[in-house]
Protein backbone atom coordinates (compact mmCIF):
# COMPACT_ATOMS: atom_id res chain seq x y z
CA UNK A 1 0.00 0.00 0.00
CA UNK A 2 1.01 3.33 -0.81
CA UNK A 3 0.69 6.15 1.53
CA UNK A 4 -2.00 7.33 0.23
CA UNK A 5 -3.60 4.52 0.25
CA UNK A 6 -3.13 4.28 4.10
CA UNK A 7 -4.72 7.68 4.46
CA UNK A 8 -7.97 6.14 2.57
CA UNK A 9 -7.85 3.37 4.80
CA UNK A 10 -7.32 4.93 7.72
CA UNK A 11 -10.35 7.62 6.82
CA UNK A 12 -12.19 4.76 6.01
CA UNK A 13 -12.30 3.68 9.56
CA UNK A 14 -12.53 6.75 11.17
CA UNK A 15 -15.69 7.36 8.70
CA UNK A 16 -17.40 3.87 9.69
CA UNK A 17 -16.57 4.40 13.52
CA UNK A 18 -17.98 7.59 13.24
CA UNK A 19 -20.84 5.87 11.76
CA UNK A 20 -21.12 3.53 15.03
CA UNK A 21 -21.30 6.60 17.52
CA UNK A 22 -23.29 8.89 15.53
CA UNK A 23 -25.78 7.03 14.12
CA UNK A 24 -27.86 6.70 17.26
CA UNK A 25 -28.29 10.46 17.71
CA UNK A 26 -28.71 11.04 14.26
CA UNK A 27 -32.30 8.78 13.82
CA UNK A 28 -33.27 10.00 17.26
CA UNK A 29 -32.24 13.65 17.01
CA UNK A 30 -32.88 15.78 20.81
CA UNK A 31 -35.37 17.86 19.74
CA UNK A 32 -38.12 14.94 18.36
CA UNK A 33 -39.37 13.01 21.02
CA UNK A 34 -37.58 9.44 21.21
CA UNK A 35 -40.01 6.81 20.59
CA UNK A 36 -40.83 5.18 24.02
CA UNK A 37 -39.70 1.55 23.08
CA UNK A 38 -36.20 3.35 22.66
CA UNK A 39 -36.25 5.33 25.79
CA UNK A 40 -37.20 2.41 27.69
CA UNK A 41 -33.95 0.32 26.11
CA UNK A 42 -32.11 3.95 27.25
CA UNK A 43 -32.99 2.88 30.49
CA UNK A 44 -32.60 -1.08 31.14
CA UNK A 45 -29.53 -1.25 28.61
CA UNK A 46 -26.85 -0.05 30.43
CA UNK A 47 -26.50 -2.32 33.44
CA UNK A 48 -26.76 -5.19 31.06
CA UNK A 49 -23.33 -3.39 28.95
CA UNK A 50 -21.52 -3.07 31.86
CA UNK A 51 -21.76 -7.36 32.50
CA UNK A 52 -21.42 -7.21 28.67
CA UNK A 53 -17.89 -5.47 29.06
CA UNK A 54 -16.30 -6.91 32.35
CA UNK A 55 -17.15 -10.29 29.86
CA UNK A 56 -15.29 -8.66 26.95
CA UNK A 57 -12.22 -8.17 28.84
CA UNK A 58 -11.97 -11.49 29.82
CA UNK A 59 -12.65 -13.06 26.18
CA UNK A 60 -9.52 -14.42 25.88
CA UNK A 61 -9.59 -16.07 28.95
CA UNK A 62 -9.36 -20.20 28.21
CA UNK A 63 -11.17 -22.23 30.86
CA UNK A 64 -9.48 -25.75 29.40
CA UNK A 65 -5.41 -24.81 29.19
CA UNK A 66 -2.91 -22.70 30.07
CA UNK A 67 -3.84 -21.23 34.17
CA UNK A 68 -7.67 -22.10 33.69
CA UNK A 69 -8.61 -18.48 34.18
CA UNK A 70 -7.38 -18.88 38.26
CA UNK A 71 -5.64 -15.75 37.82
CA UNK A 72 -8.59 -13.75 36.81
CA UNK A 73 -11.16 -15.77 39.25
CA UNK A 74 -8.58 -15.06 41.89
CA UNK A 75 -8.19 -11.17 41.16
CA UNK A 76 -12.24 -10.80 40.18
CA UNK A 77 -13.33 -11.84 43.35
CA UNK A 78 -10.53 -9.88 45.36
CA UNK A 79 -11.69 -6.74 43.77
CA UNK A 80 -15.24 -6.98 44.85
CA UNK A 81 -14.43 -8.23 48.05
CA UNK A 82 -12.40 -4.91 48.43
CA UNK A 83 -15.04 -2.90 46.72
CA UNK A 84 -18.00 -4.27 49.29
CA UNK A 85 -15.25 -3.13 52.28
CA UNK A 86 -13.98 -0.39 51.34
CA UNK A 87 -16.18 1.22 48.76
CA UNK A 88 -13.39 3.05 47.21
CA UNK A 89 -13.36 2.67 43.49
CA UNK A 90 -9.60 3.20 42.84
CA UNK A 91 -8.49 1.56 46.21
CA UNK A 92 -10.43 -1.58 44.37
CA UNK A 93 -9.21 -1.49 41.10
CA UNK A 94 -5.48 -0.92 41.83
CA UNK A 95 -5.80 -3.56 44.61
CA UNK A 96 -7.19 -6.18 41.82
CA UNK A 97 -4.39 -5.14 39.60
CA UNK A 98 -1.70 -5.71 41.34
CA UNK A 99 -2.72 -8.67 42.75
CA UNK A 100 -3.40 -9.72 38.96
CA UNK A 101 0.29 -8.92 38.02
CA UNK A 102 1.69 -10.80 41.09
CA UNK A 103 0.22 -14.00 40.07
CA UNK A 104 0.90 -13.74 36.10
CA UNK A 105 4.33 -12.84 37.06
CA UNK A 106 5.08 -14.88 40.36
CA UNK A 107 2.85 -17.49 40.55
CA UNK A 108 0.96 -18.75 37.36
CA UNK B 1 -15.11 39.60 33.96
CA UNK B 2 -16.10 38.36 36.73
CA UNK B 3 -18.63 36.54 35.12
CA UNK B 4 -15.48 35.12 32.61
CA UNK B 5 -14.30 34.48 35.90
CA UNK B 6 -16.61 32.76 37.58
CA UNK B 7 -17.57 30.44 33.73
CA UNK B 8 -13.32 29.87 34.25
CA UNK B 9 -13.71 28.77 37.66
CA UNK B 10 -16.35 26.30 37.40
CA UNK B 11 -14.70 24.91 33.93
CA UNK B 12 -11.80 23.75 36.43
CA UNK B 13 -13.89 22.48 39.11
CA UNK B 14 -15.43 19.85 35.97
CA UNK B 15 -11.89 19.09 35.08
CA UNK B 16 -11.01 18.80 38.76
CA UNK B 17 -14.05 16.24 39.52
CA UNK B 18 -13.79 14.70 36.30
CA UNK B 19 -9.90 13.47 37.08
CA UNK B 20 -9.97 11.12 39.67
CA UNK B 21 -12.57 8.95 37.81
CA UNK B 22 -10.64 9.06 35.36
CA UNK B 23 -7.34 7.89 36.75
CA UNK B 24 -7.83 4.33 36.22
CA UNK B 25 -8.25 4.79 32.20
CA UNK B 26 -4.82 7.18 32.50
CA UNK B 27 -3.37 3.63 34.23
CA UNK B 28 -4.58 1.65 31.44
CA UNK B 29 -5.14 3.72 28.38
CA UNK B 30 -1.25 5.12 28.54
CA UNK B 31 0.09 1.46 29.21
CA UNK B 32 -2.61 -0.25 26.14
CA UNK B 33 -2.16 2.75 23.93
CA UNK B 34 1.69 2.13 24.45
CA UNK B 35 1.67 -1.18 23.29
CA UNK B 36 -0.08 -0.24 20.53
CA UNK B 37 2.07 2.20 19.80
CA UNK B 38 4.98 -0.30 20.29
CA UNK B 39 3.27 -3.00 18.14
CA UNK B 40 3.44 -0.50 14.96
CA UNK B 41 6.63 0.25 15.46
CA UNK B 42 7.09 -3.63 15.41
CA UNK B 43 5.65 -3.31 12.05
CA UNK B 44 7.43 -0.85 10.34
CA UNK B 45 4.93 2.44 10.86
CA UNK B 46 6.42 5.61 11.60
CA UNK B 47 4.53 6.88 15.26
CA UNK B 48 2.83 9.47 12.80
CA UNK B 49 0.27 6.23 12.39
CA UNK B 50 -0.75 5.47 15.87
CA UNK B 51 -0.56 8.98 16.87
CA UNK B 52 -3.20 9.67 13.67
CA UNK B 53 -5.30 7.13 14.29
CA UNK B 54 -5.78 7.29 17.97
CA UNK B 55 -6.63 10.95 17.03
CA UNK B 56 -9.09 9.98 14.37
CA UNK B 57 -10.22 6.63 15.25
CA UNK B 58 -10.08 6.10 18.66
CA UNK B 59 -11.14 2.99 18.91
CA UNK B 60 -8.44 0.45 20.71
CA UNK B 61 -10.01 -2.62 19.62
CA UNK B 62 -10.44 -1.50 15.72
CA UNK B 63 -6.85 0.19 16.21
CA UNK B 64 -5.43 -3.02 16.19
CA UNK B 65 -7.30 -4.66 14.13
CA UNK B 66 -6.14 -1.88 11.48
CA UNK B 67 -2.83 -2.75 11.51
CA UNK B 68 -3.47 -5.68 9.56
CA UNK B 69 -5.70 -4.29 6.80
CA UNK B 70 -2.83 -1.75 6.48
CA UNK B 71 -0.43 -4.18 6.15
CA UNK B 72 -2.49 -5.83 3.80
CA UNK B 73 -4.17 -5.28 0.03
CA UNK B 74 -5.58 -2.39 -0.30
CA UNK B 75 -9.40 -3.04 0.34
CA UNK B 76 -11.49 0.26 1.52
CA UNK B 77 -14.61 -1.25 1.60
CA UNK B 78 -13.48 -4.18 3.35
CA UNK B 79 -11.94 -2.04 6.26
CA UNK B 80 -15.50 -0.33 6.56
CA UNK B 81 -17.35 -3.38 7.08
CA UNK B 82 -14.66 -4.89 9.24
CA UNK B 83 -14.97 -1.17 11.05
CA UNK B 84 -18.67 -1.61 11.34
CA UNK B 85 -18.75 -5.00 12.70
CA UNK B 86 -15.96 -4.30 15.61
CA UNK B 87 -17.91 -1.29 16.29
CA UNK B 88 -21.36 -1.86 16.37
CA UNK B 89 -21.68 -1.79 19.96
CA UNK B 90 -21.51 2.03 20.18
CA UNK B 91 -24.59 2.12 18.49
CA UNK B 92 -26.21 -0.12 22.25
CA UNK B 93 -23.47 2.79 23.74
CA UNK B 94 -25.55 5.96 22.12
CA UNK B 95 -29.07 4.57 22.71
CA UNK B 96 -28.14 4.27 26.21
CA UNK B 97 -26.87 7.96 26.48
CA UNK B 98 -29.65 9.61 24.42
CA UNK B 99 -31.24 11.30 27.28
CA UNK B 100 -27.90 11.88 29.26
CA UNK B 101 -26.07 14.18 26.56
CA UNK B 102 -29.53 16.06 25.69
CA UNK B 103 -28.67 19.49 25.89
CA UNK B 104 -24.93 19.89 25.76
CA UNK B 105 -24.91 21.63 23.00
CA UNK B 106 -21.72 21.75 20.86
CA UNK B 107 -19.94 19.77 22.99
CA UNK B 108 -22.41 17.30 22.20
CA UNK B 109 -20.70 16.44 18.90
CA UNK B 110 -17.43 15.62 21.07
CA UNK B 111 -18.91 13.90 23.23
CA UNK B 112 -20.56 11.62 20.32
CA UNK B 113 -16.83 11.56 18.69
CA UNK B 114 -15.21 10.60 21.49
CA UNK B 115 -17.77 7.62 23.09
CA UNK B 116 -15.03 4.76 23.53
CA UNK B 117 -16.30 1.76 26.64
CA UNK B 118 -14.29 3.64 29.45
CA UNK B 119 -16.13 7.10 28.75
CA UNK B 120 -19.56 5.54 28.01
CA UNK B 121 -19.19 3.80 31.68
CA UNK B 122 -17.98 7.05 33.42
CA UNK B 123 -20.90 9.10 31.74
CA UNK B 124 -23.45 6.49 32.17
CA UNK B 125 -22.55 5.78 36.00
CA UNK B 126 -21.02 8.51 37.67
CA UNK B 127 -23.44 11.48 39.12
CA UNK B 128 -21.56 14.57 39.22
CA UNK B 129 -21.22 16.71 42.70
CA UNK B 130 -24.23 19.67 42.05
CA UNK B 131 -22.17 22.25 42.10
CA UNK B 132 -20.43 21.07 38.75
CA UNK B 133 -21.72 21.75 35.15
CA UNK B 134 -22.84 18.08 34.55
CA UNK B 135 -21.86 18.56 30.92
CA UNK B 136 -19.08 20.02 30.82
CA UNK B 137 -17.59 16.76 33.47
CA UNK B 138 -18.49 14.59 31.06
CA UNK B 139 -16.73 16.68 28.59
CA UNK B 140 -13.90 15.88 30.25
CA UNK B 141 -13.99 13.02 31.35
CA UNK B 142 -13.69 11.73 27.36
CA UNK B 143 -11.21 14.49 27.08
CA UNK B 144 -9.16 13.32 29.59
CA UNK B 145 -9.29 9.84 28.20
CA UNK B 146 -8.42 10.51 24.78
CA UNK B 147 -5.64 12.34 25.68
CA UNK B 148 -4.55 9.39 27.55
CA UNK B 149 -4.79 7.16 24.54
CA UNK B 150 -3.18 9.90 22.50
CA UNK B 151 -0.23 10.14 24.36
CA UNK B 152 0.31 6.38 24.91
CA UNK B 153 0.13 5.39 21.14
CA UNK B 154 2.40 8.36 20.60
CA UNK B 155 4.83 7.27 22.96
CA UNK B 156 5.07 3.34 22.00
CA UNK B 157 4.84 4.60 18.60
CA UNK B 158 8.57 6.84 19.38
CA UNK B 159 10.14 4.23 21.94
CA UNK B 160 9.37 0.94 20.13
CA UNK B 161 10.54 -1.55 22.27
CA UNK B 162 11.89 0.60 25.68
CA UNK B 163 10.26 -1.28 28.07
CA UNK B 164 11.20 0.08 32.06
CA UNK B 165 10.01 -2.34 34.34
CA UNK B 166 7.51 -6.19 33.92
CA UNK B 167 4.44 -4.73 32.68
CA UNK B 168 2.95 -8.09 32.12
CA UNK B 169 -0.78 -8.27 33.46
CA UNK B 170 -0.97 -4.80 33.87
CA UNK B 171 -4.08 -4.57 31.30
CA UNK B 172 -6.12 -6.24 33.68
CA UNK B 173 -6.70 -2.70 35.23
CA UNK B 174 -9.36 -2.30 32.46
CA UNK B 175 -10.99 -5.72 33.56
CA UNK B 176 -10.71 -4.16 37.44
CA UNK B 177 -12.22 -0.93 36.16
CA UNK B 178 -15.75 -2.85 34.50
CA UNK B 179 -15.89 -4.99 37.43
CA UNK B 180 -16.16 -2.06 40.01
CA UNK B 181 -18.32 -0.03 37.47
CA UNK B 182 -20.42 -3.27 37.41
CA UNK B 183 -20.57 -3.78 41.13
CA UNK B 184 -21.22 0.00 41.70
CA UNK B 185 -23.92 -0.31 40.04
CA UNK B 186 -25.53 -3.30 41.20
CA UNK B 187 -25.35 -2.19 44.79
CA UNK B 188 -27.75 0.90 43.55
CA UNK B 189 -30.06 -1.14 41.54
CA UNK B 190 -33.30 -2.84 42.97
CA UNK B 191 -33.61 -5.07 40.31
CA UNK B 192 -30.76 -6.98 39.22
CA UNK B 193 -31.99 -8.64 36.03
CA UNK B 194 -30.49 -6.58 33.63
CA UNK B 195 -27.17 -6.47 34.92
CA UNK B 196 -27.58 -10.73 34.91
CA UNK B 197 -28.74 -10.67 31.57
CA UNK B 198 -25.68 -8.59 30.47
CA UNK B 199 -23.35 -11.06 31.98
CA UNK B 200 -25.00 -14.16 30.89
CA UNK B 201 -26.03 -13.92 27.65
CA UNK B 202 -22.57 -12.49 26.06
CA UNK B 203 -20.83 -15.39 28.52
CA UNK B 204 -23.26 -18.08 26.54
CA UNK B 205 -22.65 -16.50 23.18
CA UNK B 206 -18.68 -16.75 23.50
CA UNK B 207 -18.88 -20.43 24.24
CA UNK B 208 -20.97 -20.73 21.33
CA UNK B 209 -19.97 -18.46 18.93
CA UNK B 210 -16.37 -17.87 20.04
CA UNK B 211 -14.52 -14.90 20.34
CA UNK B 212 -14.66 -13.42 17.28
CA UNK B 213 -18.12 -13.53 16.27
CA UNK B 214 -19.74 -13.47 19.41
CA UNK B 215 -20.74 -10.27 20.07
CA UNK B 216 -23.18 -9.37 17.74
CA UNK B 217 -25.16 -12.04 18.65
CA UNK B 218 -24.66 -11.19 22.37
CA UNK B 219 -25.89 -7.85 21.72
CA UNK B 220 -28.65 -8.62 19.56
CA UNK B 221 -29.95 -11.08 22.07
CA UNK B 222 -29.72 -8.95 25.08
CA UNK B 223 -31.87 -6.46 23.01
CA UNK B 224 -34.23 -8.56 22.06
CA UNK B 225 -34.85 -10.36 25.59
CA UNK B 226 -34.97 -6.83 27.07
CA UNK B 227 -37.85 -5.75 24.23
CA UNK B 228 -39.72 -9.06 25.56
CA UNK B 229 -39.55 -8.08 29.28
CA UNK B 230 -40.88 -5.10 28.63
CA UNK B 231 -44.25 -5.47 29.89
CA UNK B 232 -42.46 -6.79 33.17
CA UNK B 233 -40.05 -4.02 34.03
CA UNK B 234 -42.89 -1.64 32.91
CA UNK B 235 -45.45 -2.95 35.54
CA UNK B 236 -42.04 -3.11 38.19
CA UNK B 237 -42.08 0.33 37.59
CA UNK B 238 -45.31 1.41 38.15
CA UNK B 239 -45.69 -1.00 41.27
CA UNK B 240 -42.17 0.87 42.83
CA UNK B 241 -44.07 4.08 41.81
CA UNK B 242 -46.90 3.50 43.86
Amino acid sequence: MTVTEHIITIGVIALGTMLTRFLPFIVFPADKPTPKFITYLGKYLPPAIFGFLVIYCLKDVSLISGSYGLPELISIISVVLLHIWKRQMLLSIAGGTVIYMLLVQLVF
Amino acid sequence: MMKNKMKKSKSNSALFAAFPHTLPIMAGFLFLGMSYGIYMHSKGFSFLYPMLMSITVFAGSMEFAAVNLLLGAFDPLQAFLMTLMVNARHLFYGISLLDKYRGAGIKKLYLIFGLCDESFSINCSVTPPENVNKNKFMFFVTLLNQCYWVTGATLGGIFGNFIFFNTEGIEFVMTAMFVVIFLENWLKEKNHLSSLLGLFIPAFCLVLFGKNGYIIPAMLIIVATLILLKPYFTKREAKVKK
